[in-house]
């Protein structure tokens, strides 16, 4: 069954916001209507977002490693906000696994967002619906865009390539071989949601050098040092030996 | 969890609604096995069910505030399979129509005995329809409780404690003004309603703060080391990707501060048990109305506390990802 998933690897994401704005700019000028702001340039401002970029900081200094995390919707196998929906507007397609909202059908009574672990629902304040991340529904499968654009806006803005896209249950796909080889993983797995998003960790190049590796043990060089350099008076091979 | 008062007045005025009810229908089973006189059909049965009626319409009113589309309201009926939200908003109208067909068979006199046992033990049609509709005045307990208890990482709420705090402090508030109106009747029955009203209340002390306890000794699953996957024992976020706010930083927190928090915790704590307890105890006897009436009102305010608390309790493993702006 496909199921369509980004996979976010952690190790290369610089923490641009370029997928947020990306975001933003495709999905407010969708179909489904504008993502509302409320009082963009007033004293409390407040809009609708699909996506966030955050940053966390591991370790104690000077031991510390700055980490940018982007937070959308997970897309879940098993997703805790379809079934408590009570009108049906949240839904999991059965083709290719993307969670969706029918906003028509939406009454917006925030269920849905009390039962997302993930904080990744959010409540449009003009339209008064629950929204969330498409996964670029209307891009993904649109003929009219060139094939290699058939992909979620925010995948096409990251400048380091750190926003994958495919179907997670296709083992030879690009995403199903880096979370296999790359140590893809889930967010909070302990509520059973099998998030179908996976993040790559970050990885330090590292290569682990022995005390023993740094000299060798049998270096021509070394036989040659230890002996005694020839006095300059010395008589040379040449002198001693005829060929 | 930020607390909605629209949920609020829905869940305390629906508990009131049925527990005055079940007040009435006990009062009512204590009559046909003659433990307690029985009552009038008109002015108790009736016009009693009547005020039921006017709370649980309260409460159904301050449920729309909380929807983006009341309009679409009806809706919600679709996905009664799955979702308890969906089961509560059938099961609220039921119980009302049926609280409705009660006070009316009561009203009107419609009350044929459809048999009788024990030869003078008479089982009427209002008996037959109040069973019913006490199955499903549960059934609604079980229903609003579950919306909160189902969902399996707001743990202060993911407990069997919750359907049964829910259960005893409606019934117990509902046994209350039962009381209150019985006293106003100048009804036989008074004591036996400001009885049940004290144990219920109890019962309620006893099982609201087991869950207090409980919630104090938590222990949450997710942690930001789950929560971003990353594994160290300390990491800090420094930024939630925004300055401004959002519904992620409005929606999961109270925004109360810490001492008012506390503050009414206890104010709670006071108002929904001891105090009408001992209101209670002091109006039996004596059919005092104004004190069975100052106890519902205190029970009432304290109630609209307690749901105010239950909400703000409830810690959502999503606030882990906003920390710090």
């Amino acid at each position: 069954m496909t199921q369509l998933a980004l996979v976010i690897d952690l190790n290369v994401c610089v923490g641009c916001h370029a997928c947020v704005t990306s975001c933003k700019e495709w999905n407010t000028s969708g179909t489904a209507g504008y993502m509302a702001d409320m009082n963009p340039f007033g004293h409390d401002p407040t809009g609708t977002f699909f996506n966030r970029v955050q940053t966390f900081e591991i370790g104690e200094f000077p031991n510390t490693e700055t980490v940018h995390f982007p937070k959308s919707c997970l897309h879940c196998e098993d997703p805790p906000c379809v079934p408590v929906c009570p009108t049906g507007a949240s839904y999991k397609r059965d083709e290719d696994g993307i969670v969706l909202v029918d906003y028509d059908k939406c009454i917006g009574c925030k269920y849905c967002s009390w039962a997302c672990p993930y904080g990744v629902r959010e409540v449009d304040e003009h339209q008064k619906v629950m929204k969330k991340c498409t996964l670029c529904v209307d891009r993904i499968y649109d003929r009219s865009l060139p094939e290699n654009e058939r992909k979620p806006a925010c995948v096409m803005a990251c400048p380091t390539s750190a926003r994958l896209f495919g179907d997670v249950n296709d083992p030879d796909s690009e995403v199903a071989e880096a979370i296999r080889e790359r140590g893809g993983y889930q967010l909070m797995p302990e509520w059973g949601t099998k998030p179908a998003n996976h993040y790559l960790p970050r990885r330090r190049t590292r290569i682990t050098i022995h005390e023993d590796e740094l000299t060798r043990v049998d270096n021509p060089l070394n036989k040659e040092r230890q002996l005694p350099m020839p006095d300059k008076d010395a008589p040379t091979l040449d002198d001693v030996t005829s060929w | 969890m930020h607390p909605a008062f629209s949920v609020i007045f829905l869940t305390t005025l629906s508990g009131v609604g049925q527990g005055l009810f079940l007040a009435l229908y006990t009062g009512q089973l204590y009559s046909v096995v003659e433990v307690v006189p029985v009552e009038d059909s008109h002015s108790h049965y009736g016009v009693g069910s009547l005020i039921a009626l006017v709370f649980l319409a309260g409460g159904l009113l301050s449920s729309f505030f909380h929807l983006g589309h009341p309009e679409r309201g009806w809706r919600a009926m679709a996905r009664w399979r799955t979702s308890w939200l969906s089961r509560e908003v059938i099961v609220l109208p039921a119980f009302m129509g049926l609280v409705a067909l009660y006070g009316l068979v009561h009203y009107f006199d419609l009350n044929p005995v459809l048999f009788t046992f024990r030869e003078n033990f008479h089982v009427d049609l209002s008996l037959v329809i109040g069973a019913l509709t006490t199955v499903v005045a549960f059934t609604l307990f079980l229903c609003t409780a579950m919306i909160y208890a189902c969902i399996k990482f707001l743990q202060e709420w993911a407990t069997p404690l919750t359907v049964v705090n829910y259960t005893l402090l409606g019934s117990a508030s509902g046994f209350t003004l039962a009381t209150v109106f019985a006293a106003y009747n100048q009804s036989p029955l008074t004591d036996f309603y400001a009885g049940w009203a004290v144990l219920l209340t109890l019962a309620g002390l006893v099982t609201r703060v087991s869950s207090l306890i409980r919630n104090s000794r938590i222990e949450h699953k997710s942690t930001l080391r789950t929560a971003i996957g990353i594994r160290h024992t300390k990491i800090v976020q420094k930024s939630q990707g925004f300055m401004a706010g959002s519904f992620n930083t409005r929606e999961f927190f109270h925004g109360a501060p810490a001492s008012v928090f506390k503050l009414i915790k206890w104010v709670f704590l006071i108002a929904v048990f001891p105090v009408p307890v001992l209101l209670l105890s002091l109006g039996m006897g004596t059919s005092a109305i104004a004190v069975f009436a100052l106890a519902f009102v205190v029970q009432y305010l304290g109630l609209l506390a307690e749901r105010w608390f239950f909400f703000a309790q409830a810690n959502h493993p999503q606030n882990l990802y906003y920390q710090t702006v």
